[in-house]
């Protein structure tokens, strides 16, 4: 196995196009695991930990330019403002060993549907800087995973940086897992509102081949809440309107049986995580709402 | 409930400081917490070869060839060895019955069993060659449950078997079987005004030992063989490696190496003979290291079961009989089933007094991973179903189930379905009158702590699910019973070498045993034991290894009772030599060296009545006092094979439970807020040391209880075996543990002691699933509950 340590991110690019089977390692939490389960025996690792600038990230007018590399502990402490709902995906991953060396773009390249990261990216509205000596091309997250741990990436591609929407509402995070931390979602559910655009965003991991949005529940409470008038009224959700929300969630899931849970559970649970991450989501923003007439 | 009794002049001694009673601390505490212990997976020899075991990816199948040619031709081999390779005609092993196959002989039993062995100067290298060696196997039907194990065209696991059960067995595929019945309980059914019965399940748990089987095997010149090797107990692995390898047991040197952790499981061998082999093929030292996944399949588990009860009470509460079979899958080698079974059906009752009962256990052979020895040991599992039933019963009765379970609980006098009495302290309703007296943690804290709550207090913890919703709180109770020590007429026997000398001017104890220091804290005790009957400050424990003889297992919650035991005794001898000797050099100076009592005490020879006679020092004077002697507990006899009366314990231990757990109710997701523990422990020789085990053991029974099972596919195919799916209790799913330690002495046990290990890991589980039941109303017959058995989904 070559190890290649480029210093510069030209360099990388380089390297990744003379070798186009190099698997890139940052952090390592999942590359690492799968060479010493034998999962996986690249003939090329590609180490990007000397590349600073994918360490870096920066907050623009309305998105945050978040570097690959930027650990989940970074993003805990620092843009828990700004990306709500990835901050509180990032409480979640593994342990705090692995929150410091962990990120967003390892969870990309990875492209598992249990990555914790997804369903707050797809929520909150993404795009994957994805660039190659070619050239640079920004991938929407909805179209960027294309199968179990597959993407979209072309072999001579890296991620650079991911371009997340900033929380223009308030934003939750939910995942089960049969144990209190530690532990790989047998699934998940990410929430977004967006009251600048009068939508709801929303995020599935782990019960699908890839993550998804749950368009059909999104068109729904987005009629709903438009209908009522309930982004002006700032009244409550009616439960029917709640509930219809939760079994459209469950039902655009596509789960499996497998050793951390059954499907039926797994559609069950999203109807829960949907139904209360709602609540929580909507009184956040009546509160916001309330406060901001009072000021 | 009886005064605390303390049998008198147990010990003497007691003013010397680190002496037992005492919370010394542990000479590999610190160094386990900052990394720097040496496990024995860190050891390293200049030319040493890695060591890889190539393992069966089926369940069962016949092995038609194997061709290891490609592997040997691969640069970096240095041998490759299978069945064929085997030096002598010893080619089995086992704990009691020796099934086994040191690699495997034209058929594999479960997934996982070692095939061939590979020698190589790079572990990847070793693997890699592995990978090159061609096995045709010719799969063939599984057997994976009971209806599959005896049907009538059963594939049998062992054809011929000519072990000591084989005759009593009611089909090949039993391991063993063990009826127990007493009393009639015909009649005593007939006076019942209920009765309950219930089937209950025990999924398959791992002891999930941190520290993964590894040793290091270096040749000698003489043509034997030094190994180093973390284990339960040197001298059964080294009974069972040496015919392997075809050398006299004094050829065959073992020392122990820093082992992480046991539970059990490392009373089986794993890498022992493989690394042996090689490094006597090769003569070059050996290491072996398993990783996480190979680990899952190098030792044996905890015997998944399935328990079938029927309990009656008459209706001012009292239990008038019981009947149960309990079916424990054993999986495809023996291990320590046999003795499983003999537990399982002896403490089938618990620690309850029923004079009428009916009680059949057996364990099967199967095409399952192989089971064993697990803390807690076959009584784990029958805590589980007779809890169940206890509460089912007070239900029924209308009555609260502590008060229940008081009624009817055994007390010293007891006479158990075997016909064997209890004859030392059993504060069984005691225990339960504390647990129930603990004030109980506040509820819906989440909304009263404000600003500070916490969402990792919740089910769920960190992943945010709930706020609250649908959170239902549930308080449950168990207690249980334990046997300590080797059962059934085993010489359960430990043997302990104390020497006595000065050195650099000061008396000086060194205690030597073969006694594994698995975590248990064994060396902080002997070092307390040795102080307190010594009356030295200085003590060193000799590494443990096979020079000395068998200290027994680190198993069966026995090492402090029998080991210590032994080191206590060596040292009351090794203390009347001392006498002797002073009575000799220095007995003409004083008249009480010939009608005092004498003690050692902070290095003197000194009166009962506290005169100093004369310095160690002095006494000893150049000279050593060493001696190496065998201890023995109480002797105790065999079941009988069709009544299952014997008095076939030694000593039970008692723990009580009381656990608090939300639930999340539509999730399905618990958290454990609190898991309160009342258990007597005799005499709490080092209460800090006490109170971790049973801290310990109350976790890895709320692991079970939540979380903990090996999943097995209908093909006996191992479907989790990683930490990322074999889940075990993080910080945050552990729950704040009070511990309320009871010391009621057993006059019959080394300074009235009582083996604490096991008992918290019994009631534990049944605690904390009687509390979902209260918390859900479900009937929850099953371990680990999970969120789909909590949902219905």
């Amino acid at each position: 196995m070559d190890f290649l340590r480029p210093a510069s991110w030209e360099e990388a690019l380089a390297a990744k196009a003379e070798h186009p089977t190099a698997v890139p390692i940052a952090g390592g939490t999942d590359v690492m695991v799968e060479i010493n389960f034998d999962h996986r025996r690249p003939d090329v690792l590609l180490d990007l930990n000397r590349i600073g600038e994918l360490q870096e990230w920066e907050v623009g007018e309305e998105t945050v330019r978040l570097g690959a590399s930027v650990p989940y502990t970074r993003i805990i402490e620092r843009l828990r403002g700004e990306l709500p709902g990835l901050a509180l995906a990032g409480h979640t991953v593994g342990s705090p060993q692995i929150r410091n060396r962990g990120s967003v773009g390892g969870n990309l390249g990875a492209a598992s549907p249990a990555g914790d990261s997804h369903p707050a990216l797809l929520a909150a509205g993404a795009e994957v800087e994805a660039v190659s000596v070619r050239g640079t091309r920004m991938i929407p997250v909805e179209e960027f995973y294309t199968g179990v741990k597959r993407n979209c990436l072309e072999a001579d591609e890296l991620i650079r940086a991911v371009h997340i929407k900033k929380a223009d509402g308030p934003q939750q995070f939910s995942k089960v897992g049969t144990r209190n931390a530690m532990v790989i979602a047998v699934c998940a559910f990410g929430l977004a509102l967006h009251p600048e655009t009068r939508t709801v965003k929303t995020g599935i991991g782990s019960a699908a081949p890839t993550p998804i949005r749950a368009r059909a529940a999104e068109e729904f409470l987005n009629a709903a809440l438009e209908e009522a008038g309930l982004w002006d009224n700032g009244r409550i959700i009616p439960p029917s309107v709640a509930r219809q929300f939760a079994e459209l969630v469950s039902g655009a899931a596509n789960p499996i049986d497998d050793v951390r849970g059954s499907a039926a559970y797994r559609r069950h649970a999203l109807g829960v995580m949907a139904r209360r991450t709602l609540g929580w989501t909507w009184d956040e923003y009546r509160g916001n709402e309330r406060s901001a007439r009072c000021a | 409930m009886g005064a605390t009794r303390i049998p008198g002049n147990i010990t003497q001694g007691s003013t010397a400081k680190g002496g037992i009673g005492e919370s010394t601390l542990r000479p590999d505490g610190t160094l386990k917490v900052t990394g720097e212990f040496a496990y024995s997976s860190d050891m390293w020899h200049e030319d040493m070869l890695w060591g890889f075991t190539l393992r069966s990816p089926h369940a069962h199948a016949e092995i038609k060839s194997i061709d290891t040619s490609e592997a040997l031709a691969q640069a970096g081999v240095y041998a490759v060895l299978t069945y064929d390779d085997l030096p002598t005609d010893v080619k089995n092993y086992g704990l009691e019955i020796q099934d086994t196959p040191v690699l495997a002989h034209g058929r594999v039993r479960h997934h996982g069993e070692p095939v061939a062995l590979v020698a190589a100067d790079h572990p990847e290298t070793a693997r890699r060659a592995a990978a090159k060696i061609k096995v045709e196997y010719v799969q063939l039907p599984v057997v994976h449950d009971e209806q599959t194990a005896l049907a009538e065209d059963a594939p049998l696991l062992h054809p011929g078997r000519d072990d000591h059960h084989a005759g009593h067995v009611p089909h090949p595929n039993v391991v063993h079987r063990q009826p127990i019945h007493r009393g009639d309980v015909a009649a005593a059914r007939a006076r019942a005004d209920v009765i309950v019965s219930g089937e209950y399940v025990v999924g398959m748990q791992d002891q999930a030992f941190l520290g993964p089987e590894s040793g290091l095997a270096v040749p000698a010149e003489d043509g034997g063989v030094d190994l180093y090797i973390a284990t339960q107990w040197l001298h059964s692995d080294l009974r069972q490696i040496a015919p392997v390898l075809g050398l006299p047991p004094e050829k065959v040197r073992m020392t122990l190496s820093g082992v992480g952790g046991a539970f059990g499981g490392r009373e089986d061998l794993s890498m022992q003979i493989h690394a042996c082999l090689l490094a006597l093929r090769t003569g070059k030292p050996v290491k072996i290291v398993y990783n996480r996944f190979e680990s899952f399949f190098g030792h044996v588990h905890r015997h998944p079961a399935k328990l079938w009860y029927e309990h009656g009470a008459t209706k001012d509460g009292k239990l008038t009989h019981m009947r149960c079979r309990i079916v424990l899958d054993g999986g495809a080698y023996a291990s320590a089933s046999p003795a499983v079974v003999g537990n399982a059906s002896s403490l089938s009752v618990g620690p309850y007094v029923i004079d009428d009962v009916e009680i059949e256990a057996v364990a099967l052979y199967t095409n399952n991973p192989p089971c064993g020895a697990m803390r807690g040991f076959g009584a784990v599992q029958a805590c589980f179903a007779y809890e169940a039933q206890m509460d089912k019963l007070a239900a029924e009765l209308g009555m609260d189930p502590v008060e229940f379970r008081r009624l009817n609980a055994m007390s010293q006098g007891t006479l158990l379905p075997t016909g064997q009495v209890v004859d030392s302290p059993a504060p069984v309703a005691e225990l339960l009158r504390r647990i129930k007296a603990m004030p109980l943690p506040p509820e819906r804290q989440w909304e009263t702590a404000g600003e500070s709550a916490d969402v990792r207090a919740l089910p769920g913890g960190l992943s945010n699910t709930t706020h609250g919703e649908g959170v239902v709180r549930g308080v449950g109770y168990a207690v249980g019973i334990k046997n300590v020590g080797f059962s059934e007429g085993f010489d359960d026997y430990s043997t302990a070498r104390v020497r006595l000398e000065v050195v650099g001017g000061e008396p000086v104890a060194v205690v030597h045993t073969a006694m594994a220091e698995v975590g248990q804290g064994g060396v902080t005790v002997h070092a307390q034991i040795a102080r307190t009957e010594l009356g030295v400050t200085q003590v060193t424990i000799h590494p443990a290894d096979t020079q000395v003889g068998s200290a027994g297992s680190t198993s069966a919650s026995r090492q402090t009772y029998v080991t210590g035991g032994a080191v206590k005794n060596t040292c009351e001898a090794v203390r009347e030599k001392v006498l002797e000797l002073g009575r000799a050099r220095f007995g003409s100076y004083h008249p009480a060296w010939a009608t005092a009592e004498l003690l050692l005490e902070s290095g003197k020879v000194v009166t009962d009545g506290g005169e100093v006679l004369a310095d160690l020092v002095e006494v000893l004077e150049g000279e050593a006092i060493d001696l190496e002697l065998e201890w023995r507990h109480r002797p105790t006899e065999a079941f009988d094979l069709h009544t299952g009366q014997g008095n076939g314990h030694v000593q039970y231990s008692f723990a009580a439970h009381r656990a608090v757990v939300e639930v999340d109710t539509e999730l399905g997701l618990v958290k454990v807020v609190e898991l309160a523990c009342a258990q007597d422990v005799g005499r709490a020789l080092n209460p800090l040391s006490v109170v971790g085990q049973i801290q310990g053991g109350t976790t890895q029974g709320l692991g079970l209880a939540v979380m903990e099972e090996i999943v097995v596919s209908k093909e006996a195919k191992v479907r989790n075996p990683s930490f990322t799916d074999y889940l075990i209790p993080t910080i945050l799913d552990t729950p704040t543990i009070p511990v309320d330690v009871l010391e009621l002495a057993d006059e019959h046990a080394p300074y009235g002691l009582r083996g604490i290990g096991e008992a918290p890991t019994l009631s534990s589980t049944p605690a904390v699933v009687s509390a979902i039941r209260a918390a859900t109303g479900l009937a929850l017959n099953r371990v680990p509950v999970r969120p789909e058995h909590l949902t219905g989904t």
